[in-house]
């Protein structure tokens, strides 16, 4: 095992416990009650995502408090809040796959239901904030009788490109990596209705070596693309605002920034996922210390990555010399939004300071609270560099500053319903810890040992 | 020489750990059964190549797919951009390679990973709603805590009496023959 060494999983007895207690949760669900108050109150936020959706569609992009010169407004701040969030689900996934971290098998698999829901949220902000977002096919190059074509110099189309290539592509991989937990339900389960659904989706896997080799060859050449896509589809995000000419967007710190950002933001997010599910299910011996520990180390290590991105682009403003920047840049410190610039400090740069010790590492509810912070602290952010970068225009006549609407929290709540809805259905309908990988990483570590 | 067929006509030692079933797919190799076949809840490090069995078909069905999608990508942009519709912008080049280089980065990783998984499914033989081993008496533990070994009855070595003894004096704790 990489990492250090007392063992990780020295609480599971055997590969069958570990077996049962994870199939025993989508199979025989333990908290029903609960489980149905949560997603009543989801579902709820869900009606709320549907009615701000169907009103945007009947009235336009007005009911936003979107106007000149901030056309992008909550549309585009969430979504590269949303897509951010996915990505520390990938690297979880993909990265620590590939340089062998044996821990990661038991928070790989929520982690990467995470990305797909999160890639689901994003995806849908840009299309809606199309003015006629029922056209939005218009931007994917297909033969039409208009005899035109979509303008791949610009930054909207390498979006497309790469949103829908990652969203594909997590799907992809994270049933690639659920098969054989289904085809584990499948084979815990008693009732043949149940047996049958998972049998269908377990695809017929057997586990046989010739399986299971073709499979690992498969999922570590996917996981091989999964890094560097990573990469690309942020980057393509941060080049958004980077290729526009507006002062304190265009800066070529911009892709390594927001990819940084984003990561740091993720492992937050997958933080606040492993401490809750492990409470509430009592996993603890799976998700155990050592990995909030290093969930900790993480968002402290990113953490500091981003804070560095905070300082050089503020740098760069300065020794720019252009006047435009350094009012972006004091617009930023002490403009009319300067709470947003302020709490992005205090929350991702002061709060994660605490991390660097391990006995605060280690309470759980104060890694959560921090994990938490952060998750606000990216998405006051997001909203800083995107609304400081517009509001004052080159022209004093058009300065205009912008407030979100009613319709702007609506959906805003709308879609993080959403997501804990779908999360709700994943924890209760499909293994939420990979269970193979934990019983390999457990034989691992016993032939170590 | 023959190749291990899927079709189910085998007999099938269970195992209690990974090392044994090991340790028995060797011994038959020496004993020079070929037709041979392990079953185990997660990937066990080393049974592929105590099988003998190799995959090199992938990889090359991934590199096939990563240069279909970039080369054919970059050259999809440049035909709409450059010649079928093009637009100058400022006079800046038409074939703005640069710029297409993301799109078609995005094409490279969707065709290889699309390629990739297709063909792990299709070599897999999956998927597959049934399979005559799914009736054997306690195959539902494959995936759980028991690890399989299936000897193939074309095998020129296979006879019921001697392999099955061959099996329990190499630990099989249940033995079951199955017809096709």
């Amino acid at each position: 095992m990489a990492t250090t060494g007392d063992s990780i999983f020295a609480g599971v007895r055997s590969y069958a416990a570990a077996d049962r207690k994870i199939t025993r949760i989508p199979l025989h669900y333990p908290y029903p009650k609960r489980w149905w108050i949560a997603f009543a109150v989801t579902g709820f936020f869900v009606l709320v995502w549907l009615v701000s959706v169907v009103w945007l569609f009947w009235r336009g992009v007005g009911v936003w408090g979107i106007q000149m010169p901030v056309p992008w407004g909550f549309a585009i701040s969430n979504y590269v809040w949303w897509i951010g969030m996915g990505h520390a689900g990938t690297l979880i996934s993909a990265l620590f796959l590939l340089i062998n971290q044996g821990w990661r098998n038991s928070i790989n698999r929520f982690a990467e239901a995470m990305t797909v829901f999160a890639v689901l949220m994003a995806g849908m902000y840009p299309i809606l904030h199309l003015g006629r977002p029922w056209l939005f096919y218009w931007l994917i190059p297909y033969p039409n009788t208009m005899t035109v074509w979509p303008q791949f110099k610009s930054p909207l189309e390498w979006d497309l490109f790469a949103v829908s290539t990652y969203l594909i592509v997590s799907v992809l991989f994270f049933y690639i990596g659920l098969i054989p937990d289904l085809a584990s339900v499948r084979d815990r389960a008693r009732r043949r209705w149940v047996k049958m659904i998972y049998g269908v989706l377990a695809l017929g896997w057997r586990g046989s070596a010739r399986h299971w080799k073709r499979w690992q060859v498969a999922y570590w050449i996917c996981a091989g693309l999964a890094v560097p896509l990573v990469v690309s589809v942020h980057s393509g995000v941060s080049l958004l605002f980077a290729v526009g000419l507006e002062p304190g967007w265009h800066s070529t710190l911009f892709p390594a920034y927001f990819v940084l950002g984003a990561v740091f933001e993720g492992f937050a997010v997958v933080t606040l996922i492993a401490i809750s599910l492990r409470t509430i299910f009592g996993l603890e011996v799976m998700v155990t210390d050592r990995h909030l520990d290093i969930l900790g180390k993480l968002v402290l290590a990113t953490g500091l990555m981003t804070a560095y991105g905070y300082l050089f682009d503020s740098f760069h403003a300065w020794y720019s010399g252009d006047p435009y920047e350094r009012g972006t840049l004091m617009d930023r410190l002490f403009g009319g939004y300067a709470w947003s610039f302020w709490a992005t400090i205090l929350c991702n740069v002061v709060a994660i300071q605490l991390l660097w010790f391990e006995s605060m590492r280690r309470r759980t509810w104060l890694l959560f609270t921090i994990a938490a912070l952060v998750t606000f602290g990216m998405w006051a952010e997001r909203f800083m560099l995107l609304v400081t970068g517009l509001y004052r225009d080159f022209l004093t006549s058009s300065w205009q500053s912008y407030w979100p609407s009613f319709w702007d929290w609506s959906l805003f709540a709308g879609t993080i319903g959403l997501f804990l809805f779908l999360f709700l259905l994943f924890v209760r309908l499909v293994p939420m810890i990979s269970i193979f990988e934990v019983a390999e990483a457990m034989r691992e570590e016993r032939a170590d040992g | 020489m023959a190749e291990w067929t899927d079709d189910g006509a085998c007999l099938l030692a269970h195992f209690d750990n990974a090392d044994d079933l090991l340790r028995a797919v060797t011994r038959l190799r020496e004993e020079g059964y070929r037709l041979l076949e392990g079953y185990t809840p997660f990937p066990v490090d080393g049974l592929a190549e105590a099988l003998h069995f190799e995959e090199r078909r992938l990889p090359r069905i991934a590199l096939m797919g990563a240069v279909f999608g970039g080369a054919g990508g970059m050259l999809m942009l440049w035909y709409l951009n450059a010649y079928d519709f093009p637009i100058n912008v400022g006079g800046r080049p038409l074939d703005a390679w640069a710029a297409f280089a993301l799109p078609a980065f995005e094409m490279l990783v969707l065709f290889a990973v699309l390629s990739v998984i297709g063909a792990m499914l299709w070599f897999n033989g999956l998927p597959r709603l049934h399979h005559p081993l799914f009736d054997a008496r306690g195959f539902e533990r494959v995936s759980s805590d028991r690890f399989l070994l299936a000897v193939g009855r074309a095998d020129p070595l296979f006879d019921a009496e001697r392999s099955g003894r061959l099996l329990e004096e190499l630990g099989a704790v249940d033995l079951e023959m199955l017809a096709p």
